[in-house]
């Protein structure tokens, strides 16, 4: 909630890959910032462009991606900045956390080893140094004997262990930003816990703000402070976790939370989402998300709405009738027509879309 | 029905259990690398394991990965022999079963997989995958055609679409047809192995609507297999917790959240972070240290004594040596429902 100095600024991010199927809109025109120390937290379903926003921040995406818009760090423009440039950022100023812990640690490799490579490609300390760091590091992130440890090598630790290393080297530079893609997914809940415990130390000892993108709606209410919610490539509302949770303005937001079942309360029937998320690939005109909205008209058809304040300036909903959802439950606006939302196979969508 | 007298009770359900797992173990031999393939140890992946399911009723079996929750439903299903123990089904221990015998009680017991993109066969068009099970067991008649458009119809999908392949389909519309080619044989009990961990959220809630739906129309019982507590919460009448091949903790659905008594059940609820920033913010967790030990050399006593947060920070030295020597039995200690742990105590988390 803290809306500080802006370290990191995205403006109309778009990205394209061109396939043979025709062009893939992976992420259409996505704008946020991020404040110093904030916690924002990105949520989507699987194909929503939330990693790929990421990937592209960080100029990781493969050359075929067609990248316009801006990301501005500080004074520095990061699109299209060069190699050389981007790698004095990348890994010092901003640093990221994957998903797979087992595929960003190199398996050939001492974890003490990456974790003093990690130092020593930004600073200039001796081997050893970086080396007594690393312990440090490692024991910030609570694994047990850390000196012992780092001449380990990544297969005879546990994924949770990993993912700790992982986390030890995102924060090894004290970055400003740290971006995490999907931290926990691959984790078990118990492991998961300990994880979010890590990059809470994490962001403590380093101060850094960071982008946290997880399909997890729990981890987000308990880790963001303000909360994007990607659609089909682009932002569908953008509010403090409050708005998104206790108000949601879109009638998506309001879906999500609807499929979620609940631990902490008994609910007798879900209400899912008719039908199922766009083909990226020649997305027809209008709001994506109309073929499965219960509030959706004939404009919806044809006119993306744009993201609008709607509780507050800071709370943005793009719904041509986000006023509608005032007080809604999910459960009266998602009917309970479970038989027809399977009704038409993907391959049939992809047709009605050309 | 065979039982014996340290069993945890059995449902409540007055035509007793329609499936009764007694003591069930499983283990998995360790092979060293070499040429001889020599066995050098055993993986301890179940162990004595009882569990009854009640017609109409849904036990969730609830852990992390590893904790032997999806050998146990393979081994129910006689997809892996049982190394000890029963599985009594209608009155038949499925363990001493022949193939053929077995074939034909699967009539009564399916199984749902969790990948719904490995558990389709990819060259065979939906019609044909559905009707698969009726063929094998004969009983494809002349109606057959109608038979499988009225399962698609039933699983919430168009029955003109069967003649498409399992690629064209989306992930929850590939679940549902799983869902019904167990459904071709009129079964009275389906296994259901993570059947919705490889969905979205808003995918994910149809596919469980329309399992709670066909629990109703057909009286079907489930066995539930999940690692998302959420998820068996929702579904589940009962709830069986397993850590490291055992059951730790079992009891009503609801008792079970209201009063969680097992340290791992407590550390494993408290974990779940739940989807509402107030409440969120406030909850305090029990954290637990540490990943799941080897499985091959597991702890003496109580399995979980090794991670426990209870054993690290309130038992005294005395105690501890009971969680190190005795292995806890599943039994009622007063908390209202059975628990696996010598100091059980009942803790509102929620």
């Amino acid at each position: 909630m803290t809306v500080g100095e802006t370290v990191l600024e995205v403006e109309g991010l778009r990205v394209e890959f061109p396939t043979d199927d025709g062009i893939v809109r992976a992420v259409r025109g996505v704008s946020f910032g991020l404040g110093r120390g904030e916690v924002l937290g990105i949520v989507g379903e699987s194909g929503s462009g939330k990693s790929v926003a990421s990937l592209a921040v960080m100029g990781l995406l493969p050359g075929s991606a067609r990248i316009s818009g801006s990301v501005r760090f500080g004074d520095a423009e990061l699109l299209g900045a060069t190699d050389k440039a981007l790698s004095q950022v990348r890994g010092r100023r901003i640093s990221m956390i994957f998903q797979d812990p087992m595929t960003s640690l190199n398996p050939v490799y001492t974890i003490g080893y990456q974790i003093a490579e990690a130092i020593r490609a930004h600073h200039d300390v001796s081997k050893e140094a970086a080396l007594e760091q690393a312990v440090e590091l490692l024991d910030l992130v609570r694994i047990p004997n850390p000196r012992e440890r780092l001449r380990s090598y990544p297969h005879e630790l546990s994924g949770g262990m990993r993912q700790r290393v992982v986390i030890a080297i995102a924060m090894a530079n004290r970055p400003d930003v740290i971006i995490a893609d999907e931290p926990t997914t691959a984790l078990d809940v118990t492991v998961q816990a300990q994880i979010l415990e890590a990059l809470d130390t994490a962001k403590r000892e380093t101060g850094a703000a960071m982008v946290l993108i997880t399909h997890d709606l729990g981890v987000i209410a308990g880790q963001a402070d303000r909360v994007l919610v990607m659609y089909a490539g682009k932002l569908v509302e953008a509010g403090t976790a409050d708005d998104i949770f206790y108000a949601p303005r879109m009638p998506y937001t309001l879906g999500l939370l609807g499929s979620l079942p609940r631990l902490d309360v008994k609910t007798e029937r879900l209400t899912p989402i008719g039908g199922a998320p766009p083909s990226v690939v020649n997305m027809p005109p209008g709001c994506p998300f109309t073929p499965r909205c219960p509030l959706s008209q004939q404009v919806c058809e044809h006119e993306e709405p744009a993201a609008e304040p709607t509780t507050s300036p800071d709370h943005l909903a793009a719904c041509h009738f986000s006023e509608q959802l005032e007080g809604r439950e999910p459960g009266d606006l998602f009917g309970a027509d479970w038989r027809d939302e399977a009704a038409a196979p993907a391959a049939e969508r992809r047709e009605d879309a050309r | 029905m065979t039982e014996t007298a340290s069993n945890p009770a059995p449902t409540r359900d007055s035509q007793g259990p329609v499936l009764s797992v007694r003591n069930l173990v499983k283990h998995f031999p360790v092979r060293a690398g070499g040429l001889l393939r020599r066995q050098v140890g055993e993986v301890h992946a179940v162990c004595d394991v009882s569990f009854d399911i009640g017609s109409h009723e849904t036990l969730g079996l609830v852990g992390e990965s590893g904790c032997g929750k999806t050998t146990t439903a393979r081994v129910l299903m006689h997809l892996e022999p049982a190394t000890s123990g029963q599985v009594v089904y209608d009155g038949t221990d499925l363990t001493r079963l022949s193939r053929t015998a077995m074939q034909q009680l699967r009539r009564e017991l399916q199984i749902v997989f969790q990948d719904p993109f490995a558990s389709l066969d990819p060259r065979l068009p939906v019609n044909e995958i559905v009707a698969e099970p009726l063929r094998i067991h004969g009983l494809y008649g002349a109606d057959g055609r109608d038979q499988v458009r009225e399962l698609l119809r039933i699983v919430g999908l168009k029955p003109e679409h069967g003649n498409r392949f399992p690629h064209e389909f989306s992930g929850g519309q590939r679940q549902r047809i799983g869902v019904a080619r167990a459904l071709a044989l009129r079964p009275t009990m389906l296994v259901l192995d993570e059947p919705v961990s490889a969905l979205d959220v808003s995918i994910q809630a149809g596919v469980l609507n329309l399992l709670d739906e066909l629990q109703e129309q057909f009286g079907l019982s489930y066995l539930f297999v999940s690692h998302d507590l959420s998820v068996v919460r929702h579904v589940a009448d009962r709830i069986a917790v397993m850590y490291l091949g055992r059951i730790v903790e079992t009891g009503r659905a609801d008792d079970l959240f209201a009063a969680p008594a097992h340290p791992y059940t407590q550390a494993l609820i408290s974990a779940i972070p739940l989807p509402d920033p107030r409440k969120e913010r406030a909850r305090q967790r029990i954290t637990i240290t540490g990943d799941v030990p080897n499985p091959a050399d597991p702890p003496s006593g109580c399995r979980f004594r090794t991670r426990c947060p209870k054993f690290a920070e309130q038992l005294t030295e005395g105690q501890r040596r009971r969680c190190i020597d005795e292995i806890p039995e599943l039994v009622d200690r007063g908390q209202g429902h059975p628990a696996a742990c010598h100091y059980a105590e009942g803790a509102a988390l929620l």
